[in-house]
């Protein structure tokens, strides 16, 4: 059975699952975010008093921090007053992060567990070998009120990633070639894994953005299997869990008993990637694109945030100046990566090149604040999505690329291959 | 009160509608329903909510509908609207999950787009699990709801199903 179905199966009281049929699991984790006050409204309409476990419920203040407008100021004090009377333990406010990267630094996030969040991006932590999937406030609101959620055990797709990466390609431009080959719906009501010694060879910081992007497939979980490097970070920022933790069993049965289909991607000679408006799936080598004039090039979120983002985007900006129009915006994912970038001196290269420091957010990844795009703008982003009026104005657009291709496209006000500065 | 037969007029769209097109991200912040139903896809369709008053309409949509953003703010805009069904080839997982908690029927119906023109007349029978489209008359078949979700969908939302049962109790058919 895969380690997905047994996660299932262990949360469903069940000895087994099987794709299709429908569960009522038990939640290890509810993670709500600062865009939710309706799971508050839908919790106490359908006559909740006390959530079910107020140590497996974090609250995270990520989208609107800090707060842009009175309306969404207030519904912040709503959740804190809400956090505060139920005693919930993980009330993570404005100055810590964005909740993908924010839970798993404080150790809430685990393999085999079973994690939902009010966010479509919460396929991330796949990454971690947990069942991690994205859902809406009423459905939250049920999970405060009974722990319990049903879920359509989903088919599972397998992605198998071979070939050494090429320098100046990320990860970023590997899932954006991947989805442009397999389409927006490939993985809808499905789970995606991902293997290959690409992705064994990667970084957390990198099969982080894999799973982050499988959404953009319709996928509802994610899975790498855990090894050596995420039972590091689990003991770093968990270690009682290493105990807790089941023992991940081998898969007995045959590839094609186990997986709806396989796909399989030689990414040797691939070559940094750009989604053009106005979707996801519509991408093309940076050479196709390269000359295109921008105004704003965004370096964070979610999905582009990272250590690794920033470190890149640092060492080829290093002793240059971003071009005379272009505004660069820098948004490390959680405080503890600023600090992080802070020390390792990042952040000071990258102000010396002219760039804009933004708090730690999801900024105007979903068009709330923090740097929108007026009507005819052109932005590059290291951000998930790319859809008409995403980051402010419809009439405004987005490429999606990786966070070395946004710092190149900075420096010279057009879409650049960053090979050129590395 | 729960109907089986939901009746109006076809308001078409394409595929790969996302959240972000249903409801813009710059009015996450709103809560009240006057407020979300007048930017209901707003950057799709000018004033739709306007658009869609005082007559029963039901969305066609192609594939993929709803994709992108969990925001549940997406299938409430549309209910306060007044749109009183989505019938598309398929959905973004959590829009689906999210329409059908707050009550608003949301059915995949295989080859929905092909067969319906803006402003023809459609029926989606939930009982049967049919839809009849006027002229040409024609019947298609819905995909069946799971017991769980047919029950959430029978009361009229979670948020009811949940203030009467207290749990999740309908996995086998009721």
């Amino acid at each position: 059975m895969h380690p997905l179905y047994q996660i299932l199966a262990d949360a469903a009281g069940r000895d087994k699952v099987t794709p299709g049929e429908f569960i009522i699991a038990k939640v290890d984790l509810a993670e709500i975010n600062d865009l939710y006050l309706q799971v508050i409204m839908s919790f106490k309409e359908m006559g909740g008093d006390k959530i079910w476990d107020s140590q497996k419920v974090t609250f995270v203040m990520d989208h609107y921090a800090p707060p842009p407008t009175i309306k969404a100021a207030e519904n912040q004090t709503k959740m804190r007053e809400f956090a505060k009377e139920q005693g919930i333990k993980y009330f993570f406010d404005i100055n810590r992060g964005v909740c993908h990267q924010v839970m798993p630094e404080e150790g809430l996030v685990w393999p085999d567990m079973v994690l939902v969040a009010t966010d479509s991006h919460t396929t991330t932590h796949g990454a971690f070998g947990a069942f991690s999937t994205g859902i809406g406030a009423t459905d939250m609101a049920a999970v405060l009120l009974t722990g319990e959620i049903w879920f359509r055990v989903p088919e599972i797709i397998k992605i198998k990633i071979q070939g050494k990466i090429r320098k100046g390609v990320m990860a970023k431009d590997i899932i954006l070639y991947i989805i442009s080959q397999l389409g927006t719906d490939i993985a809808l009501y499905k789970a995606v894994e991902y293997t290959g010694e690409t992705v064994t060879d990667m970084s957390l910081d990198e099969r982080l953005v894999l799973c982050n992007m499988a959404v953009e497939m319709g996928a509802k979980a994610t899975y790498i299997k855990p090894d050596k490097k995420v039972w590091d970070y689990i003991s770093l920022v968990n270690p009682q869990k290493i105990q807790e933790c089941r023992p991940i069993k081998q898969i007995n049965e045959k590839e094609n008993e186990v997986y709806e289909s396989v796909y399989n991607f030689d990414i040797s000679n691939l070559e940094p990637q750009v989604a053009l408006p106005y979707r996801v799936d519509n991408v093309v080598p940076v050479s196709q694109v390269a000359e295109e004039p921008i105004n704003q090039a965004l370096i964070g979120t979610c999905t582009g945030g990272r250590i690794n983002d920033i470190k890149i985007a640092a060492q080829i900006l290093k002793g240059r100046k971003i071009f005379s129009s272009v505004r660069l915006l820098i948004i490390p994912v959680s405080n503890k990566i600023l600090e992080k970038c802070i020390e390792l001196g990042y952040i000071q290269t990258l102000l010396n090149a002219g760039a804009t420091l933004v708090t730690p957010s999801c900024g105007p990844c979903l068009g709330a604040h923090e740097g929108v795009l007026s009507s005819g703008e052109s932005c590059i982003s290291t951000s998930s999505r790319n859809f008409p009026g995403r980051m402010g104005s419809s009439e405004a657009k987005i490429f999606l690329s990786s966070p070395a291709t946004a710092a190149a496209s900075a420096i010279k006000g057009v879409i650049t291959d960053p090979r050129e500065f590395l | 009160m729960f109907k089986p037969i939901i009746e109006g007029k076809i308001f078409k769209v394409g595929d790969d509608i996302d959240t972000d097109q249903i409801y813009p991200g710059r009015y996450l912040y709103l809560t009240s329903p006057e407020e979300m139903a007048v930017h209901a896809m707003e950057d799709v369709i000018a004033d739709f909510y306007k658009k869609i008053e005082g007559e029963d309409w039901i969305i066609a949509a192609g594939k993929n509908f709803g994709c992108g953003s969990s925001r549940e703010h997406a299938p409430r805009a549309l209910l306060y609207a007044g749109v009183k069904a989505i019938v598309a080839e398929s959905f973004g997982r959590i829009f689906y999950r999210n329409a059908l908690n707050v009550g608003l029927p949301a059915v995949k119906c295989s080859g929905i787009v092909k067969e319906v023109q803006q402003g023809s007349l459609i029926q989606i029978n939930l009982k049967e699990g049919l839809i009849v489209l006027g002229t040409p008359e024609k019947t298609l078949s819905i995909e069946k709801f799971s017991p769980q979700l047919l029950a959430i969908l029978k009361n009229e939302g979670l948020i009811p199903y949940m203030k009467k049962y207290g749990k999740y109790s309908h996995l086998k058919n009721i």
